[in-house]
């Protein structure tokens, strides 16, 4: 080894450790803004749900139960299919039992039968987390165990959570939940351990009708993109200003 | 077991995951936390502005809010789904969130009360350990040497040093006040802030909860305080019989301190209910979107909770019962039940009351606290739990007297 090698390794090594120190101190205060530095920054994950294209199945609920180890008969899920029957009165009857894991059969609804005459319209809503812009959920987590990545997408570190509920409380969509395993706080992460792979999210690969699309924004090719920028598109909620990313179509003014 | 199915009742169209997530715990933390804040209030009164007869009075509250902090943190620890992580607040605090500042305002808070406390009794302290210097017994030797390091090396005793101690004590009430306050409105700001929650969302919330929290504290404080003198007074009764000048002193000087206190506790109540009222109002008149469930949770479905046991029972009737003319220790003593009760009901509505409507507005939650434990998290989030929390403070200021005797003059 020659001297000004040498001499470099040890100026790289000083340097290595002079800048490593304060970071670590950093990483030790601000764990989520460090976790935060996952994702790439050339994307931005968003979710198209055809609401024309929904039939209710469940198939989406059952993968993802399946695909994110949320206890199957547990009545607590990372996504859930809402089921709206509008009757000629005007009032609307919304169920989603089990998160209509098992699809929707029946015409009872909450007890009641509804006569088909009755009916003037029905359709299903998916739901699932909104991976919001503003994530109301991320602003009050107490020790930054709930993060967003650089792509968007809000997750939650289950070795960090203290379980306060806060969030769960915070979030405007009711989407998270108490992991009854892990007893830390639980949500849908657009099964971001599969797309950052280049996989599907499960519920997409799932449903038969194409209903559910993953894409991402910032890429104008994609058609999810494309949709989201030249369809008329919904969100959830807006009001709330956390700028969900789940964009629907077709819509109802009744979903809530 | 799904966190919240043991209690959580739904009925019509709740979201899949919802569920009463915040029980009883949640209900006892700011009620805790209020009763810290209040009590510290009280003793500031004497100590700030002099309040001459409030003397007694003042440094016993003072010392039972030092036994009141550290159940302020108990129902949030009790609550947590993973105790063990609790101090991760304090590692990495996330400084967006209301819960990570509190952490830091309770600490603050913690410092003030124990330096006023030490400059209160600095001088005792350097007494008794002069006192127990050489005293034969392990016991004696014990406490010689724990007072010797509570005077933390500062025994000077000449006017001087006294001066200094009264100073520093009136400083530290003064800023007190302010952190107290702000203690409080911190817990109301953890609710108030929360957008989501229709009932919640008010910018009156921090000063709502400090009202009310001044008006608990100086209840219980009140309270203890009675309930002391008269077992004072009863002691002297048997050693001394009925007639005793020196029951009839104690009596007096009872009645005399408590119908004091009572003025602050009715002008505290009436700010605490005209707030209250005015958010309903408010709420009512702009009857925004989600005024339609609201109203349905006040009127309908809580509504013996809000009118009946809160605002009647635990508001206006003791309110009445303390206006009246010629004010009993009995009476009182029942009046200050109701408004311990009252400010109760006013947590309970409030924390259990925002989750009793679905985030869909189309549907409805209900709480049944558990009452017999059959596991831990029963146990945690039930009445026991909720017990455990209440009697906590009660022996922890047993403990504190036997080093600080906030009951005598000193
Ligand atoms: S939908 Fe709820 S949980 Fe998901 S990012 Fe938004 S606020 Fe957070
Ligand atoms: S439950 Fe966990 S993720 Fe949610 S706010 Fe509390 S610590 Fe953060």
């Amino acid at each position: 080894m020659n001297a000004n090698r040498r001499k470099f390794l040890k100026n790289a090594l000083t340097v290595g450790v002079a800048s490593s120190l304060p970071l670590s101190a950093f990483k030790l205060l601000n764990p989520d803004e460090v976790r935060a530095s996952i994702g790439d920054d050339n994307v931005r994950w968003a979710f198209l749900v055809d609401i024309q294209k929904c039939v209710g199945c469940g198939f989406c609920v059952k993968a993802c139960k399946l695909e994110n180890e949320i206890p199957y008969d547990a009545p607590i899920t990372r996504t859930w299919v809402e089921r709206y029957v509008v009757t000629k009165d005007g009032k609307s009857h919304i169920d989603t039992p089990m998160g209509g894991r098992d699809g929707y059969t029946s015409a009872r609804i909450h007890d009641q039968d509804i006569p088909p005459e009755e009916i003037t319209k029905a359709f299903f809503v998916p739901k699932l987390c909104n991976q919001c812009q503003n994530p109301a959920c991320v602003q009050v987590c107490p020790v930054g165990a709930t993060y967003q990545t650089n792509d968007g997408v809000v997750l939650i570190d289950r070795s960090w959570c203290i379980g306060c509920g806060y969030c769960i409380m915070a979030c405007p969509y009711g989407v998270r939940f108490f992991h009854p395993v892990t007893k830390t706080a639980e949500k849908c992460t657009f099964c971001y351990h599969r797309i950052n792979q280049g996989l599907q999210s499960a519920c997409v690969q799932a449903c038969p009708f194409g209903a559910r699309q993953l894409g991402n924004l910032k890429d104008h090719d994609d058609p999810v993109t494309k949709t989201i920028m030249t369809q008329r598109v919904s969100i959830l909620k807006d009001e709330y200003g956390t700028k969900p990313q789940v964009y629907y179509i077709g819509l109802d003014e009744r979903v809530r | 077991m799904v966190h919240g199915l043991e209690w959580t009742i739904k009925d019509g169209f709740v979201y899949p995951n919802e569920f009463i997530y915040w029980s009883i715990q949640i209900v006892m933390y700011p009620y805790m936390t209020g009763l810290v804040a209040g009590a510290f209030v009280l003793s500031s009164l004497y100590h700030v502005f002099g309040q001459k007869d409030l003397q007694g009075i003042a440094r016993f509250s003072l010392v039972f809010s030092l036994a009141l902090l550290p159940t302020a943190m108990m129902p949030l620890l009790l609550h947590l789904q993973q105790p063990l992580r609790g101090l991760n607040v304090m590692f990495t605090p996330h400084f967006t969130s209301a819960i990570a500042a509190f952490g830091i305002v309770f600490s603050t808070y913690a410092m003030i009360v124990l330096s006023e406390i030490w400059f209160v009794y600095r001088k005792y302290f350097v007494e008794q350990s002069i006192a127990m210097k050489g005293q034969p017994g392990f016991a004696n030797n014990f406490m010689h040497i724990l007072y010797s390091i509570l005077t933390l090396g500062a025994t000077n005793m000449d006017d001087a040093a006294l001066v200094i101690d009264k100073k520093g004590v009136k400083i530290l009430a003064g800023i007190g006040i302010p952190v107290a306050c702000f203690l409080h409105g911190y817990a109301g700001f953890i609710f108030g802030s929360v957008k989501a929650n229709a009932l919640w969302m008010s910018p009156l919330m921090p000063v709502i909860f400090i009202m009310s929290a001044v008006v608990s504290g100086i209840a219980l404080c009140m309270l203890t305080y009675i309930i002391i003198m008269e077992f004072k007074k009863f002691k002297a009764t048997l050693a001394r019989g009925r007639g005793d000048e020196t029951v009839k002193e104690l009596g007096g000087v009872e009645m005399d301190v408590i119908s004091k206190t009572s003025r602050y506790l009715i002008g505290f109540l009436v700010a605490a209910i005209s707030l209250e009222l005015l958010d309903l109002i408010f709420r009512g008149y702009t009857a925004m979107k989600s005024w339609d469930i609201l109203r349905d949770v006040m009127f309908h479905e809580d509504f013996v909770k809000i009118f009946i046991l809160q605002y009647g029972l635990g508001n206006l009737l003791p309110f009445l019962l303390l206006m009246l003319p010629k004010p009993s220790i009995k009476r009182m003593v029942v009046a200050l039940l109701l408004v311990l009760f009252g400010v109760f009901m006013m947590r309970w509505n409030v924390v259990i009351g925002g989750q009793a409507f679905s985030l869909s507005f189309e549907g409805f939650m209900h709480y049944h606290l558990p009452i017999i434990p059959h596991n831990l998290e029963t146990y945690k989030e039930g009445l026991f739990g909720a017990l455990t929390v209440v009697t906590t403070p009660f022996v922890i200021f047993w403990l504190i007297n036997k080093i600080i005797p906030s009951l005598q003059k000193v």
